[in-house]
């Protein structure tokens, strides 16, 4: 699960990371009432969307020179940047074309930087533990970083019990070069992220940059978070912070089913049980030459509501010109997901054509209850066999 | 011969819910000895001829059981493979899905600490040594006893990899899901160096997919220690960057871990990649022609 900037600064700043000062706006009227309150000292404009790039991005029909992130100095730009902003769709390298709605901005206090590192933490797979992870060019693609050159990026891995060790924090503060008080402070920062990220069961946790000010203070300039959703059931104050209107409808819905769901771009809808072989029901269909609307895994034990609330779903999705449901029985029986499959077919009410490859346990029951129900479902043996189908169905 | 778990393995259960249950059931009905059960307060009792016991240690001392499947619901998962662990038994085989990342963060060191035991999963279908043993919810009768060793991140694509082996007449020595978590117990290379040693493997199949680098790694093994024909499948080649396809552990992030980075390293070691899912089968033959 994502959560916003100005809620990541909220918790960092929680666990004891300094952050500069900053209010949350909806209106234009807000945001000016906000400029007076820092006393009409410059400040940034960031508009709250759930993805990265937004310095970069730009609005829909927006101004060439506008991005989510402004630099303002005066009391009438405020008002003219936040109207520009607030109600319209930024596009970022992260949203895709129609771009994510703005309805939040942050009024954040400028800063001026003297230097800007970059800091991380993040789950380390092959180790099995979390990792702080520091670099000395803040502000930048961490991705291209770690691609490029590697050896800039400096690790510490994390006892998930005890944190990061003033020691580690010691150690990343003074190979990124800094020096007396301000090393000190640095530490300080990296002890927030990681009580931070293990508090809340983070996936990710960032502050990039973390900036020095020419005063000599050092705080999370822009920060980033996201949580394990395994893990979500013991944190309901971070269940709170979600944002309903940054999630695709159709994923949102899906998971209230206790389906997963992501949604693509192609014509051919998906219904598989299993995550493993709905990723290869994708490629297979690409393989073929299709392209899929979707990845639909509906689990282990699917029944007749859950197949049905599915084919809504998918259905619902006006680029979908044919489904494929791949059906590996297991102890999921073929004849039980069949019986589903025409119920749901029933009260759906199909418009486009639906091809079922059924496999496993009971599943010549399985097609005889298909075969026999009168239905104009296309029936498929094997893997082939079903995309070959499907693709041409979806061209037809 | 086979790896991890044969005809031997004494196997108790924890967590019997419906789900823990039915399985247990259907495990003992394919022959594997399910020993006992362990609920905490209802030790003394028993449920469908399964003997339970409170604590994992009690249900060790009582059965001399040398292995454990977890069916504990997510927020106590990690907490009861532990107690596994801590009383000592060999394989845990965590079927549960859904446990918190740093739980199992927490659990592997654990686990580390205590030499001699090894966990398969969490969120996997579990071992089977077709003919033997079956610890896990996979559909036992699709597999067939032979020589091919198979090692997956998933559940149901490996169901149909192994229909596909036992209709070309390849059978199967042992077969390994290794869970879809970002934090697992046992990983590929630690597998491909058991059924390289195993005198009753003589191919393995390989079924990855997006996330993390374990594939990739796996691959610079092969090449390195592995002389038995191998054949791979990666699946999530149309997946897109950033989102997590159902498994807790398939997602591309950070531009690593795409379906075309592990397939490139699977064929710089040499290895035969399955194009199609529904080739998982005729590949692992071909690479066992092209070693012969």
């Amino acid at each position: 699960m994502k959560i916003h900037e100005y809620q990541a600064k909220e918790l960092l700043a929680k666990a004891g990371a300094l952050v500069p000062r900053g209010l949350v706006a909806t209106t234009p009227e807000e945001a000016v009432k906000h400029f007076d309150t820092f006393g009409g000292k410059p400040v940034v404009l960031k508009a709250q969307v759930h993805a990265g790039g937004r310095g970069k991005g730009r609005f829909v029909g927006g101004p060439a020179d506008l991005g989510g992130v402004k630099y303002i100095t005066s009391r009438e730009k405020v008002a003219d940047i936040a109207k520009a902003m607030l109600g319209q769709s930024l596009v970022t390298i992260q949203t895709g074309p129609e771009g994510q709605k703005v309805s939040t901005l942050l009024v954040q206090e400028a800063a001026d930087i003297a230097r800007e590192i970059y800091l991380g933490m993040v789950l380390d797979r092959a180790k099995g533990v979390p990792v702080v992870m520091a670099c000395a060019e803040g502000g930048v693609d961490i991705e291209h970083v770690a691609a490029t050159t590697p050896e800039k990026i400096l690790k510490a891995e994390v006892d998930p019990d005890s944190g990061l060790l003033p020691c580690q924090a010691r150690r990343l503060a003074y190979a990124m070069g800094f020096l007396g008080e301000q090393a000190t402070k640095a530490e300080a920062m990296m002890m927030a992220l990681s009580k931070a990220y293990l508090e809340y069961d983070c996936a990710l946790a960032e502050i990039n940059p973390l900036v020095i000010t020419p005063s000599g203070e050092v705080m999370a300039l822009d920060a980033k978070m996201t949580f394990d959703d395994n893990a979500l059931f013991r944190h309901p104050c971070v269940e709170a912070l979600r944002d309903p209107s940054e999630e695709d409808p159709a994923e949102a819905r899906a998971a209230k089913s206790g389906l997963s769901f992501v949604r693509m771009d192609g014509s051919i809808g998906c219904l598989v049980n299993g995550a493993g072989l709905a990723m290869a029901t994708m490629d297979i269909i690409k393989y073929h030459g299709g392209e899929p609307a979707n990845f639909l895994d509906v689990g282990g034990g699917a029944n007749k509501d859950q197949v049905t609330e599915a084919f809504r779903i998918i259905l619902a999705d006006k680029r979908v010109k044919a489904v494929l449901v791949n059906i590996f029985g297991g102890i999921m029986k073929c004849d039980t997901i069949a019986t589903a499959i025409l119920a749901a077919f029933q009260e759906v009410g199909f418009h486009v054509p639906l091809v079922v490859r059924l496999e496993g346990t009971n599943v010549n029951e399985g097609k005889k209850i298909l075969a026999e129900s009168g239905r104009n479902i296309i029936t498929a043996d094997g893997l082939t066999d079903a995309a070959r189908k499907v693709v041409e169905a979806a061209k037809a | 011969m086979s790896i991890l778990v044969n005809k031997d393995t004494k196997v108790i259960v924890q967590g019997l819910g419906k789900a823990g249950t039915f399985h247990a059931i259907q495990c003992r009905d394919y022959g594997t000895q399910i020993v006992g059960g362990v609920v905490p307060g209802k030790g003394g009792t028993v449920k469908e001829g399964i003997p339970l016991f409170n604590t994992v240690a009690e249900a060790v001392e009582k059965t001399g059981a040398n292995a454990s499947m977890v069916f504990v619901p997510p927020p106590a998962a990690a907490d009861a493979i532990c107690e596994a662990a801590d009383s000592g038994i060999a394989l845990i085989v965590a079927i549960t899905e859904g446990i918190p990342v740093l739980d199992m963060a927490r659990a592997k060191r654990f686990i580390k600490d205590r030499p001699g035991i090894r966990l398969i999963g969490p969120n996997c279908p579990g071992v089977i040594t077709p003919g033997q043993a079956k610890l896990g919810i996979m559909p036992g009768y699709i597999h067939k006893p032979g020589t091919v060793g198979l090692i997956s991140r998933s559940g149901t694509l490996t169901y149909e990899a192994v229909h596909q082996l036992t209709a070309l007449g390849l059978g199967q020595s042992t077969c390994v899901g290794i869970g879809g978590d970002p934090i697992i117990g046992t990983i590929q290379t630690e597998l491909l160096q058991m059924f390289q040693d195993d005198p009753g493997t003589e191919a393995i199949l390989l079924i990855g997919e997006i996330g993390g680098t374990a594939e990739e790694t796996a691959a610079e093994y092969i090449a390195k220690h592995v002389t038995k024909p191998v054949a791979a499948f990666i699946a999530g080649q149309t997946a897109p960057e950033g989102k997590r396809m159902g498994h807790a552990g398939a997602i591309i992030s950070g531009g690593s871990g795409s379906a075309k980075d592990k397939i490139a390293a699977l064929h710089k070691a040499n290895i035969l990649v399955a194009e199609s899912p529904a080739d998982m089968g005729i590949t692992m033959q071909a690479a066992i022609k092209r070693l012969k």
